[in-house]
């Protein structure tokens, strides 16, 4: 998660309104870092170096101070995400039901590891902590769709739905 | 205000909203319309019911009937049936309410018969969105109370009184809690704040509670602002928790709107305000200190204690934290009395705990049981047992930092005490009930991932020490541990422990140590007969083909990826366990049931 991706940053100049405007809401605020990087993340969908130095710059923080944050939290990515973004729930509740199995097909049809993207950056991995869907368990989501009582034969007509 | 003769109750918790109960709404709008009856029938989307695992649930009322498992296209006959008829669709009703060809009231199902509602009384009830509903079930008047009839050392005194205990895991008596915020020096200013970073994967009560009843939890933190003499209070949320957050945020606002938040409320001199803080997905940020240090900007790494948050907590000033079941109880204990509160529970644990039920359970789902209820009632009564047929083996509670719970002791009555006393806690309240196709091994090994995944570096005991407790774990599961690496792991464990700077590495130890101490002849079989018990252990598991079953139609051996399987056909085939790769695909191709792993 920590590693410098290797795409290519491409904001835009709208995006960097945004994220002037966001900066400008929270600056002053104690402990403002941390909701503007959300607020990053929301615009530009991960926390390439060249946002974090934006943030730096305006929010007078160190480079090492906010990259120490960013490598921190899990929600935090420097990675950019698939198109498609498949997170596999691993909550207990969904283990033992089952879900490290499903991990593993995905991984397997799709040959990235969790944390990764498909190199024509359509799909990406995650293995996620508890959202909340036990009832459904094993769970997975692909972006909002949330799919449930799953089996690792269901893998395939999954992932033929985002073509 | 319009009157409405019947109201559709549709669940909008995370779990029924994963289960489509976003398009049911949409669907009963359209139909209303279509038969003119948006005017008589008020849809209502509530928080969550408990019983996620019939989601989507919808509940009409005044009949009470409970529809379960709704499918959009169900909703056409609810709507012509139903509403313009009075005829309850009884094939869609939750089939424990029908007796006889009679409904019977929710109350009477076992899923609900034992369980007190007392932190989740709202959820399920009233639209969480709208405060008025909240206001109409006795909402803010325990607030109102405490503000022009109580003085702030007889709220603390009543709280004290109640017994009331801290519900994210520790136990920490509550008033006490309380009194030390009080009695601290507050001239820089005083902080509430409540955590709401329900980390343990498997317990979603916070988030529930949130979704269903924001404004108990605000409610409680305004009163608490008063009692410790506080004037700004944060929630620190999951970000994860988006459907909470989102009616969070409408509940603050609303809250601003009536002036119960902000300058001088009800006419006094007290003020208080309250801010959202997101998490961003730190387990160790569920930890009271780390969980400040987080609102503070940075890392979120724990800090030592003392001194504890009572005296230097938030930008090191006195803080109030409490965790979101805790105050979903005070609402309730000043508007009853402590009194009340006491008569229900045990001695030392009173009131009611949620669990989250789930694992290998039928009813999966949110419970809330008055303190003292055993396992076993909570498992076969309330959950109604183990699907398929299967036997009950284990129960997880307290998530990383707990311990599994054998069927030996299924008749242990639940309190902070009891789980403590077999080598469990309470934790948050995740129960995870386990059959006997779990490896209490692999589980162990599991909890340890995820502590350390989720170590912040910051002690060595916590970062070093569970990675070698992880490690030889594996070597365990993969059939290459000895029996000197058992003794090895609890004297590791036992380290971990004494000497941990926070929580989260005291307790990371305890899932290993509590299956050692319930399952270790699964430990010994794994090292010493190099098999895995529950057939669970891919390096362990040697698949075979029963030849009495066989019919030789070779289909395994087509499937195999590795040909490993041959024979001649028409009579029984063989595994080369050699060439075996374990991937399991001969099992499930297999139509006569011949082939099992050992």
């Amino acid at each position: 998660m920590s590693e410098i991706t290797t795409v290519a940053f491409s904001g835009t100049k709208e995006q960097e309104e945004q994220l002037m405007k966001a900066i400008a809401e929270h600056k002053g605020q104690d402990g403002a870092l941390i909701p503007v990087l959300h607020e990053a993340q929301n615009i530009y969908g991960y926390l390439p170096i060249e946002v974090q130095k934006i943030i730096s710059d305006e929010l007078g923080v160190s480079m090492a101070e906010i990259y120490g944050v960013v490598t921190f939290y899990t929600q935090f990515t420097t990675n950019p995400k698939g198109k498609y973004n498949i997170a596999v729930c691993l909550g207990t509740a969904c283990y033992v039901k089952g879900s490290g199995t499903l991990l593993d097909k995905i991984k397997e049809k799709l040959g990235i590891d969790v944390g990764e993207c498909t190199p024509d950056g359509k799909y990406s991995v995650e293995a996620t902590r508890c959202i909340g869907a036990c009832g459904l368990a094993p769970v997975l989501t692909v972006n909002e769709d949330v799919y449930g009582r799953l089996t690792p034969d269901d893998i395939d007509g999954i992932l033929a739905k985002y073509n | 205000m319009d009157f409405a003769r019947a109201h559709v109750l549709v669940c909008g918790g995370t779990g029924c909203t994963s289960s489509g109960s976003v398009k049911l709404i949409e669907e009963f709008e359209k139909r209303l319309a279509e038969n003119d009856l948006e005017k008589e029938v008020k849809i209502i989307k509530t928080g969550c019911f408990g019983l996620c695992a019939l989601g989507p649930v919808v509940v009409i009322y005044p009949e009470g009937a409970f529809y379960s498992m709704v499918k959009v296209e169900d909703v056409e006959e609810i709507v012509k049936e139903h509403l313009l008829k009075g005829r309850i669709v009884k094939r869609l009703l939750y089939q424990e309410t029908l007796e006889n060809d009679n409904v019977k009231s929710l109350n009477e199902v076992d899923f609900y018969k034992k369980q007190r509602r007392i932190a989740l009384r709202n959820c399920g009830v009233i639209d969480p969105e709208n405060i008025e509903e909240y206001i109409g079930t006795d909402g803010y008047q325990a607030f109102g109370k405490a503000l022009t009839e109580m003085t702030p050392e007889g709220v603390i005194e009543e709280i004290k009184k109640s017994g009331l205990r801290g519900r994210g895991g520790a136990g920490f008596p509550t008033g006490l809690k309380w009194m030390f915020t009080a009695n601290a020096n507050g001239e820089n200013g005083k902080f509430v704040a409540c955590n709401a970073d329900e980390g343990d994967p498997g317990a979603f009560m916070d988030r529930s509670i949130l979704e269903g009843d924001p404004h108990a939890v605000i409610e409680a933190m305004a009163i608490a602002a008063y009692a410790v003499g506080a004037d700004q209070g944060y929630i620190y949320i999951r970000a994860e928790y988006p459907i909470a957050v989102q009616r969070l945020k409408i509940a603050i606002e609303q809250a601003k709107e009536y002036g119960l938040l902000g300058d001088n409320i009800f006419g006094t001199d007290f003020c208080f305000n309250l801010e959202i803080r997101l998490g961003a997905g730190a387990f160790v940020c569920g930890e009271e200190t780390a969980l400040m240090t987080s609102i503070e900007g940075f890392r979120g790494e724990p800090r030592p204690r003392p001194p504890f948050p009572a005296n230097k907590g938030l930008w090191q000033k006195p803080t109030l934290l409490n965790n979101v079941e805790t105050y979903a109880n005070i609402t309730q204990i000043i508007l009853n009395g402590a009194d009340w509160f006491t008569s229900i529970g045990t001695e030392k644990s009173k009131g009611t705990k949620v669990f989250a039920l789930g694992g290998k359970i039928k009813n999966t789902g949110l419970v809330e049981i008055p303190m003292g209820t055993t396992l076993r009632e909570i498992v076969e009564e309330i959950g109604g047992g183990i699907p398929n047929g299967k036997k009950f083996k284990a129960a997880q509670t307290g998530g990383p930092s707990g311990g599994c719970i054998p069927a030996s002791l299924i008749d242990t009555a639940i309190d902070y005490d009891s789980l403590i006393a077999i080598g469990s806690m309470m934790g948050s309240g995740g129960l995870i009930v386990m059959d006997e196709d779990t490896c209490m091994v692999d589980i162990a090994k599991f909890f340890l991932e995820f502590t350390v995944d989720e170590s912040c570096g910051k002690c060595t005991p916590c970062r070093v020490g569970t990675k070698r407790m992880l490690e030889i774990l594996d070597r365990i599961t993969k059939g290459n541990g000895t029996l000197a690496d058992i003794d090895k792991l609890e004297e590791l464990a036992e380290g971990i422990k004494s000497t941990a700077l926070c929580g989260l590495g005291q307790t990371a130890p305890n899932p290993v140590l509590s299956t050692l101490r319930y399952f270790r002849d699964e430990y010994i079989a794994h090292v010493v007969d190099k098999k895995c018990p529950a057939g669970v252990c891919k390096a362990l598991l040697s698949y075979k083909i029963d030849p009495e079953k066989c019919k030789g139609c070779s289909l395994c051996a087509r499937q195999c990826p590795v040909n490993a399987i041959s024979g001649e056909i028409k009579s029984p085939f063989t595994i080369d366990t050699a060439k075996c790769i374990k991937c399991g695909a001969c099992e499930s191709s297999c139509k006569f049931n011949a082939i099992s792993k050992q």
